[in-house]
């Protein structure tokens, strides 16, 4: 996994974590032993950035460090926010590793049906494939009109203008303007399988 | 209760342990498990997953027969005031004591309430109100009810108090042992502490997460806790109410602006093919007719300036504003009936953004299989999280029970933009919306979420540009430019990223004629002169060029500049409440707003002359009432929204102004919380006949097997929950090396006296087995698990984290491979808190 104990304990150092894992005997960490060892954490220089940590619904504030060449190298709590003055808890403190992250895809994959590999493909065909696939689907399986149970055992011919063969499923660490956007267009196309985290 | 806050929110944490040591608060923690919350506590006290409303319904029970509650005057003010405990109800209404577990209404096949009996005596409809305040408005002034019929003194036997009395008075501490498990004492030293530290010095705070909501219940067991903290006189002042740890940055957003099939953004109700929602006009008087006397009253406004918002110039009065080619729904079209419903083929085309059901979501493998049935799917991520690799190598693959030839599914994975690489808003769990700005590109062909749903957006609507035909008509009409100003892009790479700005904008909402953002939601007109995509959050661009949300002014308290609190950057939802029945407060210490009768209240009598009085916050803080009216103020009968309330109606959404103790309509299950046993439940109920909630949603389909109430093959309680160090189904911390090895594989507790019963050894594994699949686990057997004795009946539960998968640095087995799919029948929430099982020492398939 390449990682390196002693940068790890410097980041999480004097919050809760390892307890479990120590509890168990996986480990074999002294969480005592290491948060005294690990001492201050440095704080990188460069251009700040205010932002907002990307995990809970606390909203601790952050300070995103850009170097001179545009890079982020370093996420830190903001000591301003009223919410944190400058903590955070471990997933917080390790958000860097979200932004620099070996194992994260900055490419398109696509799998084609009954494939069992994924190819690289270019955003923009992705873009047209996936517009194209949502044109015909909806317009395959569109309803102007339903018959509803009008409550007296009968049914009601009613106008519904949507489709059931698109559902849309989203995360609730997306920013409200995306939230906006996407029910907006999911509406304009009918969809109504329209669903989000914020219901668990 | 139903939180574990130290780990979970463990920075929000920090300040009711703050209030510990400077204020000295006292701290309890009622939970099945001993958790860091609980260590950090003054009090423990452990009760059964599930039995949260019999420890509720018992405190309530005590405090309204407790003679502090009965002779000091406070309580008596606030709850005639600003509850509905005075309020007489329909005598034909009948509880749960009459009907041994039910209310009256239920139909005769005992799945769903008619809520006819449920509603409350009114005196007669008023004459027909004057007029003249918008095509929808008048409408609406023709069908107010009469205004509800109260005894202040709260002796009427159907008065809410007297009904609430008897409804309760079964809950009693002898009751808490046998269906909780902890003991009489314990119970009474929480109820005590409640009723001791409020009143009108002190405040309590009851605090919840999802431990709360997971349940067939879970919405009657915080309307419980807000019923509690009414009786109490704990909401709408400082270090009151009840507060909601959400679990996501912006799920308050996601729920504000809806991304969720009942729902458009700022909590007006979806258009619905089963109601009477056949034209904008019968949507309007159907959903805002029953509330017309509350600040829903301006429902019109909200609900024309959301259509002209989606539509436009296209949007006219003559064409309902667009109404006809909006979507309507049919029926339940929530997370678990969709993915029921693409696994029966219904579902051709998904998009996953942000979210991992392969590994969260409920019964996780049939959720799964339901992804091998799709036409094409498209995932927007950070990793190869399980669901984009499901084809690839999911258990189902790996056991040979699904090929990938047979999978048909076309599936893209689009990379996407992390928080720093984008510029955009969250709304936190306090309801503050907080601006996060972009301070680099991200890699590659990697996007912000509003990129790609931006640009599929324009690609559909310019394949749609010449289609003629009337059901493209919402697409092709679609208002749909956010193209950056040339600034705003400048510094990066990536140039066709939309404004977030001018998203905002909408949001917050603007006048057609000058395109000039509104400042305050009191603007909006139902005339289709105005645009808002959510009414709740105008005022977080009160002018052009302001973001308020942007704010970054922290002070020592309610720090009213930083960021924006929606709605109108009111942080105390309701603090009318903060100040008695003349507008004083309540008292110095507990100090937040009040009336000012010498105040100039910027508004002008008949003979020119100023009007003095108004509300005023030393603080800063925002208003949550109308600015000039006297406590006194009588409201008009024939009168909409703030016209109708009077000076005392403090809780302003509620039609009758009043905070529900009793709540006549908006509740599928019941006006009144009442203890149904889990679902899947090791005991019977014992405090009524019914055994679970009559109307719960269940969904008996293949693959989705219950069990039985005292099931022997299931005889233990499993809750699944959270850890620190992981989030959610792992998919931002199971990649990321410091996480993965703070917390690297699944784990399951297990206490001493069930260790010993089945022969666990700590840091062994153990095999965990339900009706919809089998899991292994390393035990981690700790006291912090204890047996609950039920009536003499041991009951073992334990614990299980839920955030592992195949994928990622730290793997391990899908905890909701266990769960099933069964949900509450107000929000459709599943019950992933509290659900049976069996245990076994050693590995899947009988290995050691
Ligand atoms: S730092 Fe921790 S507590 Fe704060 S918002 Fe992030 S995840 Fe939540």
């Amino acid at each position: 996994m390449g990682i390196s104990r002693r940068k790890f304990l410097k980041v999480t150092s004097g919050i809760v974590g390892g307890g479990v894992a120590a509890e168990l005997g996986i480990l074999n960490v002294d969480t005592a032993a290491a948060a005294a060892k690990a001492g201050k954490v440095p704080i990188k220089s460069g251009r700040q950035i205010p932002s907002i940590c990307p995990y809970c619904a606390v909203g601790c504030g952050q300070i995103v460090t850009v170097d001179d060449a545009g890079v982020i190298v370093d996420i830190q709590g903001n000591p301003d926010s009223p919410i944190n003055q400058g903590t955070l808890c471990p997933k917080g403190a390790a958000t860097l590793q979200l932004v620099k992250n070996e194992q994260r895809w900055s490419t398109v994959k696509y799998r084609a049906p009954g494939s069992d590999r994924w190819e690289e493909k270019p955003l923009d065909w992705a873009m047209s494939r996936i517009a194209e696939l949502t044109k015909k689907t909806r317009d395959a399986n569109f309803n102007e009109f339903q018959d509803m149970p009008d409550g007296k055992g009968g049914t009601i011919r009613k106008r519904v203008m949507n489709t059931y063969a698109i559902a849309s499923l989203g995360g609730a660490t997306m920013d409200n303007e995306w939230n906006y956007l996407h029910q907006k267009l999911m509406h304009a196309l009918g969809v109504v399988y329209l669903e989000n985290q914020a219901r668990i | 209760m139903g939180s574990n806050m130290a780990e979970c929110h463990p920075v929000a944490f920090r300040w009711p342990l703050k209030a510990k040591t400077d204020h000295g608060a006292v701290l309890m923690h009622v939970d099945p498990r001993f958790t860091r919350t609980s260590a950090a506590c003054d009090v423990h006290v452990p009760i059964r997953a599930g039995s949260d409303i019999v420890f509720l319904g018992a405190i309530i029970n005590h405090v309204i027969n407790s003679r502090r509650w009965n002779e000091d005057p406070f309580y008596r003010e606030f709850v005639v005031n600003y509850t509905n405990a005075a309020t007489l109800v329909n005598p034909d209404f009948k509880g749960t004591e009459e009907l041994d577990g039910v209310f009256s209404g239920l139909a005769p096949d005992g799945k769903s309430y008619a809520n006819a009996t449920w509603s409350y005596q009114r005196n007669p409809a008023p004459g027909k109100g004057k007029g003249g305040l918008g095509p929808f408005s008048d409408l609406l002034l023709q069908q107010l009810p009469g205004r509800p019929k109260t005894d202040p003194t709260m002796q009427d036997p159907h008065c809410v108090l007297q009904i609430i009395k008897r409804h309760y008075a079964r809950y009693t501490p002898a009751l808490v042992e046998k269906v909780c498990g902890c003991s009489a004492e314990q119970f009474t030293k929480v109820a005590q502490t409640m009723l001791e530290n409020s009143g009108r010095e002190k405040t309590a705070n009851i605090t919840y997460a999802v431990g709360w909501t997971q349940h067939t219940v879970g919405v009657q067991i915080i309307r419980a806790a807000a019923m509690l903290q009414a009786l109490l006189g704990n909401i709408g002042r400082p270090g009151g109410g009840v507060l909601a740890l959400r679990g996501h940055a912006t799920i308050q957003g996601s729920t504000d602006i809806a991304t969720l099939y009942h729902s458009l953004p700022a909590y007006l109700n979806m258009p619905d093919g089963r109601k009477k929602h056949d034209s904008l006009k019968d949507f309007i008087l159907t959903e805002a007719g029953p509330l017309a006397t509350s600040y829903w009253g301006n429902y019109p406004k909200f609900a024309v300036s959301y259509f002209k918002a989606q539509f436009g110039a296209a949007a006219t009065a003559e064409n309902d504003y667009g109404y006809d080619y909006h979507p309507k729904i049919t029926g339940d079209h929530s997370h678990m009936p969709m993915m029921l419903d693409m696994g029966a083929g219904k579902i051709k085309g998904f998009f996953v953004m942000g979210q991992n059901p392969a590994v969260g979501g409920q019964n996780a493998r049939l959720q799964r299989k339901a992804l091998a049935k799709l036409d094409w799917m498209v995932v927007r991520d950070y990793f190869e999280t399980e669901t984009a690799s499901f084809w690839r190598n999911s258990p189902e693959i790996l056991s040979g029970e699904l090929k990938p030839a047979d999978i048909k599914t076309e599936v893209f994975f689009l990379p996407a933009a992390a928080v720093a690489e984008m510029e955009g808003s969250f709304t936190n769990t306090q309801r503050l919306l907080q601006q996060h700005d972009k301070a680099a590109d991200p890699p590659g062909d990697a996007r912000s979420d509003s990129w790609f749903t931006y640009h599929l957006g324009k690609r559909l609507q310019a394949m749609y540009r010449d289609s003629a035909n009337p059901l493209d008509w919402g697409i092709k009409n679609l208002a749909w430019d956010y193209e950056p100003e040339a600034k705003e892009v400048a510094p990066w790479r990536i140039k066709d990223e939309p404004s977030a700005y001018r998203v905002l904008k909408e949001i917050n909402g603007y006048t057609v004629a000058d395109g000039k953002p509104l400042a305050t939601f009191a603007n909006l007109k139902e005339d289709g002169t105005t645009v808002c995509g959510a009414w709740i959050y105008t005022g977080v661009v009160p002018e052009e060029g302001k973001n308020n949300a942007a704010r970054r002014k922290p002070d020592e308290w309610i720090s009213p500049n930083w960021g924006f609190a929606w709605p109108a950057n009111r942080h105390i939802m309701y603090n009318r409440a903060s100040a008695d029945s003349q507008g004083r407060p309540w008292s110095e210490a507990k100090k937040l707003i009040l009336w000012d009768p010498d105040a100039d209240s910027g508004t002008k009598d008949l003979s020119g002359n100023p009007v003095r009085g108004k509300w005023v916050a030393p603080s800063g803080e925002g208003i949550d009432f109308q600015p000039t009216k006297a406590p006194a103020m009588v409201g008009k009968d024939a009168a909409l929204g703030f016209d109708w309330l009077s000076g005392n109606d403090a809780f302003i959404m509620r039609a009758d102004g009043k905070a529900w103790l009793f709540a006549p309509a908006g509740l599928v299950d019941g006006p009144l919380p009442a203890h149904y046993e889990p679902y899947e439940s090791p005991v019977a109920n014992r405090v009524y006949r019914q055994q679970s909630n009559p109307v719960a949603k269940v969904w008996r389909t293949e693959g989705n097997v219950y069990h039985g109430v005292a099931d022997p093959k299931y005889p233990i309680v499993v809750s699944t929950y959270r850890v620190t160090e992981h989030h959610l189904s792992g998919t931002m911390s199971r990649w990321l090396p410091w996480l993965a090895e703070l917390m690297p594989e699944l784990f399951c507790e297990v206490s001493p006296e069930l260790a010993a019963e089945k022969g666990i050894r700590n840091a062994g594994y153990v095999t965990i087995v339900t009706a919809r699949g089998e899991i292994e686990a390393r035990a981690l057997v700790t006291r912090r698990i204890k047996p609950f004795v039920l009536d003499g009946k041991k009951v073992h539960e334990i614990g299980l984290p839920w955030h592992w998968g195949w994928q990622g640095n730290a793997k391990g087995d899908v905890v909701n491979d266990l769960s099933a799919m069964v949900g509450d029948p107000n929000v459709s929430i599943h019950e992933g808190k509290v659900f049976t099982c069996d245990i076994r020492a050693g590995r899947k398939g009988g290995r050691s």
